[in-house]
């Protein structure tokens, strides 16, 4: 891939290279990891569907529930995101990397602990799931290599932090780029997301795996662990948005509905998502109901940047489609760009978000959760979100990068855009029955179901249908990695394609100041976070707990 | 510097808001009837649940577990999770009469759920998990564990069967 050939005469600025080498890098690891991460699903759906009894194997099937978890949930995830946010600072901000040594530390830190925590995974030493709850204990380089990534993406963070306070000394009182201001609001959320799970890791885990403490509190390591649990979710998903605001609306012809209000969703999703975790432990017996209940108004809040985005893309949408002739109160949807991979997955996106919205209403609901919590109905619902909603969006952000990164032509964009359709179908077609299944009963995360004729006679229909869901999936995941591999041999553009964002209808040039500094913001978060986890943490100190010894998970 | 709202924006914004005071309300509003998650805090000694002398003391020993009325005659169901399975491995209920659940783990994280009901609690060492429900449907329910345990984890799983009120014994 050489990367200075286009027939330009002025030389490439120095940071479009750093960014097309840390951007492709980085991307490249994370759907390494996805695409063999996906033949793990379709094997699993396949295994626990009691469809194909020559597949049973809980060993086989447990450690690849969990290699699959980690590949998609922490690597094809994080290195996504990170390269993402590298082409796209470096390119809104037109500024290099503060040391691009630093940055290639954290790729390699981030590359040696997902290689170090994949052997064991692979081995079926490490088969504790993605969540790895003790006092069930795997070996010790899985949790050394899930640090060692966390703390190679914290390098990123800290660059897109520093990118932005450089750009903004060098231009004052200027808004920053909107798709900087979310990156970077983003790379602060991973950095207090993330700090839950490490904590969990640091004081916990490691001192027993070490031998410098025999017992755990396994109440204690749940509590750090929902810190984390439900905000990764909104990492996930601030690219997909980003790529909304930022990307989609010049691909699809128009212009975005408005900045600003972009920047308050991003806010918001930033606060309302780490100090609201507590909805994932309803069931649990240590914590409190109140505590309980003060995460539940939190973790609802989240519908409103939700629908401000919703609002804000649909709206864009309608510009672009009324731009290109669409008249009426819906012929504009007939009118949008569908034949544009960025337009369509946007708009898939969003109606896998409504989906999944919806499910999530339940989830988050203080006592509705009994009824569908560790049922399939969860599996169901995070891979809409996550599955569907964000990685169609890294998909379409491949699909926009390559070229500008290659120099080459998109291969296929009607193979792209069939990979699209065929992955929205798919993920109907999986996560729909899931939620149907949780709804009757059936239990997430089981390599088999010896629950009895009757239950079996009622789920069965919809593992038939879940099923082929995968099989689709599968497919537009083969589609996709064929794409982007061929785009690295096709036919060279007379001109590198410009990376340009773009810009709203009133595309402001400063923004009030809370709108484009992350100071405040912080510091609010760490209010809240010590209103809503401080006590709840602080409880284990005098609760007298008598602690757990550690168990393996094999026998 | 000025921030502009578009009035169509203003106006979502508006619907979103009395959306999520809705979403609010309704929660609030079975919360004051009474419907909490489970959550109550108390703590014992997993490895113990056996021995007198342990955090806790024997409610969860061999001889105490089990389907009983309390003094103000509440039925009382307590129960043992274990790799794997739950104990006493098949209990009887009373069609529609409420009970309350005390359920302790003996070893790892576990869960325990009986499918088409809501009930559902996560079961972590160190704690005793406790909720009262009733179960309104004759017949036999697998009561099954919903956590990952270990390698014999979709194998955990008891029955609870529901009687009419009339044929209920204890």
């Amino acid at each position: 891939m050489t990367l200075s050939t286009t027939n330009s005469d002025a030389p490439t600025p120095e940071y479009q290279a750093t960014a097309k080498k840390l951007g492709l890098s980085h991307m490249w690891v994370g759907f390494v990891a996805f695409a063999a991460a996906i033949p793990m699903g379709l094997y699993q759906v396949a295994e626990r569907s009691n469809l194909f009894a020559s597949l049973e194997s809980r060993e086989v099937y447990y450690a690849s529930v969990t290699t699959h978890g980690v590949l998609m949930a922490y690597v094809l995830s994080t290195f996504f995101i990170m390269g993402f946010g590298y082409f796209a600072a470096l390119h809104s901000l037109k500024q290099n990397v503060w040391s691009p040594l630093f940055s290639w530390a954290g790729f390699v830190i981030a590359l040696v602990g997902t290689v170090m925590a994949a052997v064991p995974l692979l081995l079926g030493q490490a088969s504790v799931m993605y969540t790895f709850y003790p006092p069930e204990m795997a070996v010790t380089p899985f949790y050394l290599g899930a640090a060692l990534l966390f703390i190679g993406s914290w390098f990123w963070c800290v660059d897109m932090i520093v990118g932005m306070m450089q750009w903004r000394r060098a231009n004052p009182g200027m808004a920053v780029p909107l798709v900087m201001f979310g990156t970077t609001i983003n790379a602060l959320l991973w950095l207090w997301t993330s700090m839950g799970a490490t904590l969990e890791v640091l004081l916990q885990i490691l001192p027993m795996q070490f031998g410098w403490v025999d017992t755990i509190d396994p109440g204690l390591a749940r509590t750090f662990f929902s810190w984390t649990l439900h905000a990764i979710v909104y990492f996930w998903l601030f690219p997909a948005y980003i790529a909304m605001y930022a990307i989609m609306p010049r691909e699809s012809g128009g212009k975005l509905f408005s900045d600003e209000l972009a920047r308050v969703a991003f806010v918001m999703l930033f606060i309302f998502s780490v100090p609201i975790g507590f909805h994932h432990l309803y069931m649990d017996p240590q914590q409190a109901a109140g505590w309980k209940l003060l995460h539940m108004f939190g973790t609802f809040m989240v519908a409103v940047p939700t629908f401000i985005t919703g609002f804000t893309i649909l709206a864009t949408l309608e510009i672009s489609g009324r731009l290109r002739g669409g008249k009426g109160l819906f012929g504009w949807i007939a009118k949008i760009r569908w034949n544009n991979p960025m337009t369509l997955a946007a708009m898939l996106s969003m109606l896998m978000l409504t989906a999944g919205g919806f499910g999530g209403v339940i989830n988050a609901s203080y006592s509705m959760n009994a009824l569908i919590h560790n049922t399939q109905w969860i599996t169901g619902h995070f891979h809409l979100i996550f599955g569907g909603t964000s990685v169609i969006m890294y998909f379409a952000v491949a699909y926009w990068a390559w070229p500008r990164i290659t120099g080459r032509r998109l291969a296929s964009t009607r193979m792209a855009l069939w990979q699209l359709w065929l992955w929205f179908w798919g993920m109907l077609l999986t996560t729909l029955p899931w939620h149907v299944l949780g709804l009757l009963g059936q239990p997430r995360r089981v390599d088999t179901l010896p629950y009895g004729e009757e239950l079996n006679a009622l789920w069965n229909p919809h593992e038939v249908v879940m099923f082929s869901g995968a099989v689709m999936l599968t497919v537009s995941a083969v589609l996709f990695i064929i794409v982007l591999v061929r785009s690295h041999f096709s036919e060279r553009l007379p001109e590198v394609p410009e990376v340009v964002f773009a810009t709203a209808i009133h595309q402001p040039l400063r923004v009030p100041h809370l709108l484009n500094s992350l100071a405040f913001w912080n510091w609010a978060m760490l209010v809240y976070m010590l209103a809503s986890y401080g006590y709840p943490l602080l409880q284990f100190a005098f609760i007298g707990t008598p602690q757990s010894i550690p168990f393996g998970f094999g026998e | 510097m000025a921030f502009h709202i578009d009035k169509l924006e203003k106006r979502w914004i508006f619907m979103v808001a009395g959306f999520v005071l809705m979403a609010w309300g309704i929660q609030i509003y079975y919360a004051v009837q009474g419907w909490h998650p489970p959550s109550n805090v108390e703590v014992i000694d997993s490895a113990q649940l056996h021995l007198a002398t342990g955090v806790g003391g024997d409610e969860f020993s061999e001889q105490n577990i089990g389907v009983k009325r309390d003094a103000d005659g509440q039925l009382i169901v307590t129960m043992v999770a274990a790799r794997y399975g739950f104990y006493p491995q098949e209990i009887e209920l009373p069609q529609g009469e409420a009970f309350k659940i005390r359920i302790a783990s003996f070893d790892v994280l576990h869960g325990i759920y009986v499918p088409l009901t809501n009930l559902n609690l996560m079961l972590v060492p160190g704690y005793v998990s406790e909720a009262t429900t009733m179960l309104n449907n004759l017949g036999d329910y697998p009561m099954l564990c919903h956590e990952f345990c270990g390698m014999g984890h979709a194998y955990m799983f008891g029955n609870v069967k529901i009687v009419p009120q009339d044929e209920f014994k204890l």
